[in-house]
């Protein structure tokens, strides 16, 4: 294998207009290591990465993959080189099997379905893969999913990998057999890049950290000479406590009680199946399960915003006491928005619901409050007001309040949406993958937010996917499995395994 | 592993360039222009040999030569620009209208008809608040036909209002046999010529200043409507992402149908204008192309209702010197349309360079332009 590392990139640099995401970053990435990625958003890493995936051209600098000067100018010049990425959103035809996944855009192939099986079964044995080579993309978890787009970049003969947060959408047991399938192609020889948010991750998998700051490049060390809380330093560059302070609220009250909630989509499929919970004020409740188990449905019927089946019934009490409890089922989402409940939002597409792409951050804001005041004209004065005070309380970094908010990194674009959403003062408050892509600075930022709005007495529904922080931060957690409630535990008395196997209970076949 | 294909950096690149200041942008967009100009110039040249620069007096001279052919200008160009913000909405909305022609001739007939009936018995300034109502309702109604078929059946809408256009020319031909004049001709004839009753009247000694008024206003109007109106700001979040709309409480279906009716009463309003403020008559070709032509001045203005008049004087202005160099130097009609589409395709170029530069091999962030 010789010393030469896989991968040298020297001097880079790239610039978008005014913006320096990359400012002459130096990175080295041996053959048969593991190498993690770390900053917080907007620090370069994807725009690092995409220069080495073809996606984007450095204006400085030098790539050298084994020692050798290239020009990557496109993905196809990336693999020519050996590199694969594997992207958050995966890039994989539906109605294909995947093998034909595989296959497709590969060189000089034949379409020889038989002998891609066969390959691939090669490949999954080699590192320990499990998959139905002929099983269609659109019956796979998404762990599968993951899997083929994987092996497809293996098949391409790739031995550079770029892994971009793949732990973001996995169950803690499919997270630990991805890391199994990352440490036998390691002894293989590969060289892997994995960007993750996730620090336990990169303590539990990598060999050795590169840290990113402003799209400067602060360092490396080994993974075995550094923890969590030196790792973040070098990230945000000033000490942080990783602690979410974990409150009690004297007496909480019931604020919300689902019963028998049940949601069919529009090709028939249950997506909620007799759901009953309460959620109570001044509690954080947490909602675990895979992505697409029905946190989605749940949170838009009680907004307002699904057809739910008949017999199902979410209660609302109002705070003031002694009410009996209005009905939500059958209300617009306008009036029971009006009621005090408050969803922020935030679907895989971030922008795609909750805020308006192109508008700046006061436009969004007036999303909230444009029928308010008397005539035909909307009043953007309080939004503007809003907006800044939402720009300097959480720190969104933009260059104005009317810059859209479309072109803000994520971790703003979220600041926006969560800011804009208590600012409302609900006192139902939910939110899905709150902290979703963000880095852990603003992460935190935001789990003291919903903690302040739970002292307030709020009803907090918080959607996530790291258990680690599901069970700091939540008060009970609610697993869901296909639409089923599947337990409701107590964060004090349960472990991160009982909710990783509560969220696989009704799982047909037992992939877990 | 073999890496030995070796990957040249490509000979020219494209950059996202930092934003150019205002003046710059517009000096660029001027430089589009002229180089537009030069370019046609050696197309004139090269294919017909005449003197380009005669050519361009004297398509200069097809739109401004004379008082009249210079009032007929600002009128044609008052009529684009009347379509062009009736689709404005619409398209904002993402809702592809493309049935401009069809609302301007159901406009138009409905303009004609009371024309003709009432003539003789209202006064003309009551008359014509009759047909402009008449107009704006009548387009409002055809226009809300495809919206509310979108709206509850998600029914395509760019095929249903391109559709309805076929519908409207039919039933325009039916009117124009029904109230054909005189008998035979084939055609409706000039409606009340020796009255002149519903037609614009001469105001400061113009026939077309009301033409010009109207249109003026809509415009004023519809920038406020767009960008100061609750309701404009609704049609921006549904064109958006209707998913938040329906999120933020907005009733996505009310909204579509309003805003079409809107836009297709403008649309109807400019059928009014053409037939009162105009033509004073009604045929198959009153709309002439004009409300697909009014879709590009929409876009390239990016809805903004000042820009439009622009786009609009310019392109209605080279249609004009179309028309004249095609009878002056006897050329063949679609050398003029060349010339057309050379400065139109500058314009839209010039778009690029002021959002990208481009980076030459080996020069460190080059400027190219």
């Amino acid at each position: 294998m010789g010393n030469t590392p896989a991968v040298e990139m020297i001097n880079v640099t790239k610039r978008f207009g005014k913006v320096t995401a990359n400012d002459h970053v130096n990175l080295e990435i041996r053959k048969g290591e593991i190498l993690s990625l770390l900053g917080e958003n907007g620090s370069g890493k994807t725009t690092l990465m995409n220069m080495l995936s073809g996606l984007y051209f450095p204006d400085e600098g030098e790539i050298r993959i084994n020692g050798e000067p290239v020009t990557i100018t496109s993905p196809k010049d990336a693999f020519d080189c050996g590199i694969g990425m594997i992207h958050q959103h995966f890039k994989l035809v539906d109605v294909f099997t995947a093998a034909e996944n595989v296959t497709l855009g590969a060189e000089n192939s034949k379409l020889d379905i038989k002998a891609v099986t066969a390959h691939i079964k090669e490949i999954c044995d080699k590192y320990g893969f499990i998959i139905d080579p002929g099983k269609k993309v659109y019956d796979m978890s998404v762990s599968e999913k993951q899997t083929v787009e994987i092996i497809k970049v293996l098949y391409r003969g790739a031995d550079i990998l770029i892994l971009d947060e793949p732990t973001a959408v996995l169950t803690p047991q499919e997270t630990d057999r991805l890391f199994n399938v990352m440490r036998n192609m390691k002894a293989d020889g590969k060289a892997m890049i994995i960007i993750t948010h996730k620090l336990h991750e990169v303590m539990d998998v990598s060999d050795r950290v590169a840290v990113l700051r402003k799209g400067q490049y602060i360092g490396d060390v080994a993974t075995k000479d550094t923890n969590p809380d030196k790792l973040t330093e070098m990230m945000v560059g000033k000490k942080v406590t990783l602690n979410i302070a974990h409150p009690k609220y004297p007496n909480p009250t019931p604020r919300l009680t689902v019963k028998n909630l049940t949601v069919v989509d529009a090709i028939g499929v249950k997506r909620l199946d007799n759901v009953s919970f309460t959620a109570y004020g001044g509690e954080i409740l947490g909602i675990a399960g895979i992505a697409g188990s029905g946190q989605k449905e749940l949170l838009e019927s009680i907004a307002g915003l699904q057809i739910t089946q008949p017999g199902s019934s979410i209660l609302y009490y109002p705070k003031e006491a002694d009410s009996k409890g209005v009905e939500l089922i059958g209300k617009s989402p306008k009036e029971i928005r009006n009621l005090g409940v408050g969803l922020s939002f935030v679907p895989e597409d971030r922008l795609g619901m909750g805020l308006v792409g192109p508008m700046g951050m006061t436009d969004n804001m007036l999303l909230r409050s444009f029928r308010k005041g008397k005539g035909i004209f909307a009043d953007r004065k309080s939004p503007k007001e809003l907006a800044d005070k939402v720009m300097n309380d959480l720190g969104v970094v933009t260059p104005s309040t009317e810059f859209p908010v479309r072109r803000l990194s994520g971790g703003n674009v979220q600041k926006v949406l969560v800011g804009r959403e208590i600012a409302q003062e609900p006192s139902v408050l939910m939110t899905a993958y709150a902290v979703r892509g963000l880095d852990i600075n603003t992460s935190y930022i935001i789990y003291d937010l919903l903690t302040e709005q739970k002292m307030k007495g709020v009803a907090v529904v918080y959607v996530g996917e790291d258990l680690d922080v599901l069970l700091e931060l939540a008060d009970r957690i609610m697993v869901i499995c296909g639409g089923q409630v599947s337990g409701i535990v107590d964060t004090a008395k349960t472990t991160k395994e009982e909710v990783g196997l509560l969220m696989t209970k009704f799982r047909k076949g037992g992939n877990s | 592993m073999n890496h030995s294909h070796t990957h040249h950096e490509p000979l020219l690149r494209i950059a996202k360039r930092d934003p150019l200041p205002r003046s710059k942008a517009y000096a660029v967009r001027v430089i589009a222009v002229l180089i537009s100009l030069l370019v046609s110039g050696i197309f004139i040249f090269s294919v017909t040999k005449l003197n380009p620069i005669a050519v361009y007096q004297s398509m200069f001279q097809g739109a401004y030569g004379t008082n009249r052919r210079m009032w007929v200008t600002i009128r044609d160009t008052m009529m684009l620009l009347c379509i062009s913000l009736g689709l404005a909405p619409a398209f904002k909305m993402r809702f592809w209208n493309i049935g401009a022609e069809g609302q301007v001739l159901i406009g138009g007939i409905a303009t004609a008809g009371l024309m003709r009936s009432l003539g003789t018995s209202v006064p003309t300034p009551l008359l014509l608040i009759i047909m402009a109502c008449a107009s704006l309702v009548c387009g409002a109604v055809w226009g809300m036909i495809p919206a509310i078929f979108k709206a509850r059946w998600n029914a395509n809408e760019t095929l249903f209002t391109l559709m309805m256009n076929y519908i409207a020319i039919q039933l325009t031909s039916y009117c124009v046999a029904l109230w054909e004049n005189p008998f035979g001709s084939n055609s409706v004839g000039i409606i009340n010529p020796k009255t002149q009753a519903g037609w614009f009247p001469k105001l400061f000694g113009q026939a077309n200043s009301l033409n010009v008024i109207i249109v003026l206003l809509v415009t004023v109007g519809m920038y406020v409507y767009l960008r100061y109106s609750k309701q404009g700001y609704e049609i921006a979040v549904v064109g958006d992402s209707e998913n938040t709309a329906r999120y933020a409480g907005i009733n996505v279906q009310w909204v579509t149908i309003r805003t079409m009716a809107i836009s297709s009463a403008i649309c109807g309003l400019a059928g009014f204008i053409a037939v009162s403020g105009a033509s004073h008559t009604i045929s198959t070709s009153t709309a002439g192309g004009q409300g697909f032509t009014a879709i590009i001045v929409a876009w390239l203005s990016q809805f903004n209702s000042f820009i439009m008049v622009l786009i609009s004087l310019l392109i209605v202005s080279l249609q004009k010197g179309a028309v004249q160099i095609a009878s002056q130097f006897n050329l063949n009609d679609y050398a003029s349309s060349v010339i057309t589409g050379i400065i139109l395709f500058f314009i839209l170029g010039s778009e690029f360079f002021i959002n990208f530069k481009i980076i030459v091999r080996g020069k460190k962030g080059g400027d190219a332009k």
